[in-house]
């Protein structure tokens, strides 16, 4: 027992010198540092830099400009063109709430904004549902795994407008693939008119919405599961628990975090899209698949009503102010 | 042989003229007209003329740049021609000119945002009745379009009211696309129609016999550009509808002529048209009509140059006629371009000095003939060009600009028509009393959105 004992002492004594040779070396080279800093500051005469408080706001100051320039600016701007009656080429003049009481007149606008609440109800939840599925089979081991994870990516990557004009293509009235395999498999007499009629047309623009929107779910649930430790399901199953159980009492609390974060960005961009409306239907068969944003573009770019388009498309922000404060507040609350 | 003699003949004289010209004093324009001239008789004589004459750049746009932005053309060969001329006068001139195409459906975008930042290209062609939306940003073209007018008899009433905004010329008028029936001529004899129909009645009556044989018409009410507003306006003043009084100002849409229109539709829909056109686009009805899905359709002359270098027999079949009349008469409503020089644009005298290149007339009857007629002059000028002797099929497209009325009409081309054009609300009534609305209710639910658009 006592020489190990002396042998720890001995120990403990090597690690001390140690950590005071440390020590000296440290205080050794403090000074120096202190002295040109002091010299710096004799040539910048200010020790600004120095202090921590002004340092933080010199380093965050060029994230602050691009936020200013690339999202206050135009937001403050369109909140100014919302309350004006600019068109394109003359200057806007300043008529209140003008603007806003016109539209909420125009059925149109009606339409869109049932439509836009459809549209990303219905995508958001066909998104969600898909998309954990496919990260939960994509979890487990199989032959060319990371193959098969990165092409899943391939819809979310391919520029939106050309996957969607390859939708076009099939939805087409004469030449749909999607009408051709229905008929010729027996299942309809003729085929359908998919972005012809006011329902198929949202069906359809909710199908391409939702495809190109699922390997995003995925991959994001996809790094979620996988920070979930093996251990826990370890314990589940030695205490017998069944599949369904451990998705719900384990998987799904453990992704909650993940899972907020992605349907709350999915929902943001589904409310704010364009891009697959634009090019499907153009809000058509009669409005029946008008969302804000292209609403908005119809206004101020083909009738050059800049001031009413850009009251349109503010018609967006409570309800997204809506969905980012609930986000921060479920962030704080995970805190 | 021979047309190569008179070519150099032409030549010849052109030289003979340039030289003494330029040092006599006579000034471009002036020389431009007499060569004009030259030209124009050479062109009655069946010459094609390939060379425009040299002639001394005025010293002030030399050396300048100049930008024009337009439509990718659906004709490409014709665009390729504009790029030849901008090339050739460039090089004459002394001035670096860019020749930009980008896809029609994106042209307004361009215009809004080089008009608000105050840059880009010089000049912008504009479509429809552009020239008003963004007058404020447009040069006064007052002495070019009226030159123009002159060489072209005149304008058509639609391109000239169009680009003619309060009182000046804020574009000058280029060319309009000229929509037509395009039809089965083959299947429409087999029901026993020799002409094509002169009013809805009879349009009714032969279609409603081939769709029976599983010919139908093919006609969109969807949201796109071309096709729909084509066939929606001038369909509803050809029943005497409108959608606003002269004054611009009081909707004028329900009426008992709307009503009347409307009710039509929805029976044509039921027995005459294919029923998968509320989803189309403008390229889907030439599709439809080219796979021999449908007999007839409102298009411009594509379907039948496609079908000439792709289908050469299929092409033998098709034959085009003006839009049937209806109790207030036979309209038309055409796709007109106008050229534009932007107010921020410091190279306006170059911009028109090319605006009037690309309208001389041995230059745009070049490009007239490749377009083979695609594309008419904004005036009857070429009504008696030989081209219309070569194809009797392509006929009725020759006086169609006649038959063209500008949207809002009877009102004038306002930002308010424009804005009710790219709602659609017009062809929606239509689309809607087709999805079974009731025809009264349509006509109201248009009333009070077009109250709201011209409201201010």
């Amino acid at each position: 027992m006592k020489p190990n004992v002396k042998s720890v002492e001995n120990q403990v004594e090597q690690v001390s010198d140690y950590a005071d040779s440390k020590l000296t070396s440290v205080e050794y080279v403090g000074p120096a540092v202190k002295e040109m800093g002091e010299k710096k500051r004799g040539k910048l005469k200010s020790g600004y830099l120095e202090r921590e408080n002004i340092l933080a706001y010199v380093l965050v100051a060029p994230a602050v400009i691009i936020l200013v320039l690339f999202i206050a600016y135009p937001f403050v701007l369109g909140v100014w063109l919302s309350l004006t009656d600019k068109t394109v080429g003359h200057e806007g003049h300043f008529v209140g709430l003008q603007n806003f009481r016109n539209i909420l007149k125009s059925q149109i606008f009606l339409q869109t904004v049932q439509n836009t609440f459809v549209y990303t109800g219905v995508a958001t939840v066909l998104k969600l549902v898909f998309g954990l599925a496919l990260a939960l089979v994509l979890n487990r081991h199989f032959k060319f795994k990371r193959l098969v994870r990165a092409s899943m990516l391939l819809p979310w990557i391919i520029p939106t407008v050309l996957s969607t004009l390859a939708w076009l293509w099939m939805f087409d009235a004469t030449f749909s693939v999607f009408n051709w395999i229905l008929v010729h498999l027996g299942i309809l007499k003729r085929g359908l008119v998919w972005l012809g009629d006011p329902h198929l047309a949202m069906v359809s623009v909710i199908i391409v919405n939702a495809w190109r929107g699922i390997p995003f779910f995925a991959i994001s649930l996809l790094a979620g599961l996988q920070t979930i430790s093996p251990d826990l399901y370890e314990a589940a199953d030695i205490d017998g628990a069944g599949s369904f159980a451990k998705f719900w009492h384990i998987t799904l609390p453990m992704l909650m975090p993940v899972l907020l974060v992605v349907l709350i960005f999915s929902v943001i961009v589904t409310f704010a899209d364009f891009q697959v409306v634009y090019v499907l239907t153009r809000g058509g068969p009669s409005n029946s698949t008008h969302l804000f944003a292209t609403l908005a573009y119809q206004v101020a770019l083909a009738s050059g009503r800049l001031g009413e388009g850009a009251a349109i498309s503010l018609f967006m922000f409570p309800f997204l102010l809506l969905v980012i404060i609930v986000q921060l507040w479920y962030i704080r609350r995970e805190q | 042989m021979g047309d190569i003699n008179i070519q150099a003949n032409y030549e010849q004289e052109v030289k003979e003229v340039t030289y003494p010209g330029i040092e006599g004093g006579l000034t471009r324009r002036q020389f431009i007209k007499t060569a004009g001239l030259i030209a124009g008789a050479a062109l009655t004589e069946g010459v094609l003329v390939t060379t425009t004459p040299k002639i001394a750049a005025p010293a002030i746009i030399k050396g300048t740049k100049l930008h024009l932005l337009q439509w990718s053309n659906f004709v490409p060969p014709a665009d390729d021609e504009i790029r030849r001329q901008a090339a050739e006068w460039g090089k004459q001139m002394g001035v670096e000119v860019t020749i930009e195409t980008i896809n029609a459906n994106d042209l307004q975008a361009r215009i809004a945002s080089a008009i608000e930042s105050g840059t880009g290209p010089d000049i912008v062609q504009m479509l429809h009745n552009w020239p008003y939306l963004y007058a404020s940003g447009c040069v006064d073209v007052d002495d070019v379009a009226e030159k123009v007018e002159k060489m072209y008899g005149g304008f058509y009433k639609q391109i000239r009211d169009v680009s003619f905004v309060e009182g000046r010329y804020k574009a000058v008028p280029y060319h309009i696309v000229g929509a037509a029936m395009t039809y089965r001529e083959d299947w429409f004899k087999e029901v026993g129609a020799e002409k094509f129909p002169d009013n809805w009645d009879e349009y009714r009556k032969v279609g409603k016999m081939l769709k029976d044989k599983g010919h139908p018409f093919g006609q969109t009410f969807g949201h796109t550009f071309g096709d729909a507003p084509a066939f929606a306006y001038p369909y509803l003043w050809s029943f005497g509808g409108k959608e606003v009084e002269e004054d611009g100002k009081t909707v004028a849409l329900d009426s008992k002529e709307t009503l009347q229109a409307v009710e039509f539709i929805v029976a044509l829909w039921k027995d005459v048209f294919d029923e998968t056109g509320l989803s189309w686009d403008d390229t889907s009805n030439n599709r439809a009509f080219l796979s021999e899905q449908i007999s007839c359709t409102l298009n411009g002359a594509s379907i039948y140059f496609v079908a000439k270098k792709q289908y050469p027999e299929l092409a033998k079949r098709i034959n085009h006629a003006v839009m049937p009349a209806g109790p207030a008469g036979r309209f038309h409503y055409h796709v007109t371009f106008e050229h534009a020089i932007m107010k921020y644009s410091n190279n306006v005298e170059a911009a028109k000095e090319f605006i009037l290149f690309l309208m001389d007339k041995p230059n745009f009857y070049k490009w007239f003939e490749i377009a083979e007629g695609y594309s008419v002059a904004p005036g009857p000028d070429h009504e008696n060009h030989p081209l219309w002797q070569k194809d009797p099929r392509m006929l009725a497209f020759k006086d169609i600009g006649k038959l063209g009325k500008a949207i809002g009409y009877p009102a004038p081309p306002t930002r308010s028509a424009s804005e009710a054009l790219s709602k659609y609300i017009i062809v929606d009534v239509f689309a809607r009393a087709i999805q079974g609305e009731s025809p009264k209710k349509a006509i109201e639910w248009g009333a009070s959105e077009l109250r709201n658009v011209y409201k201010s």
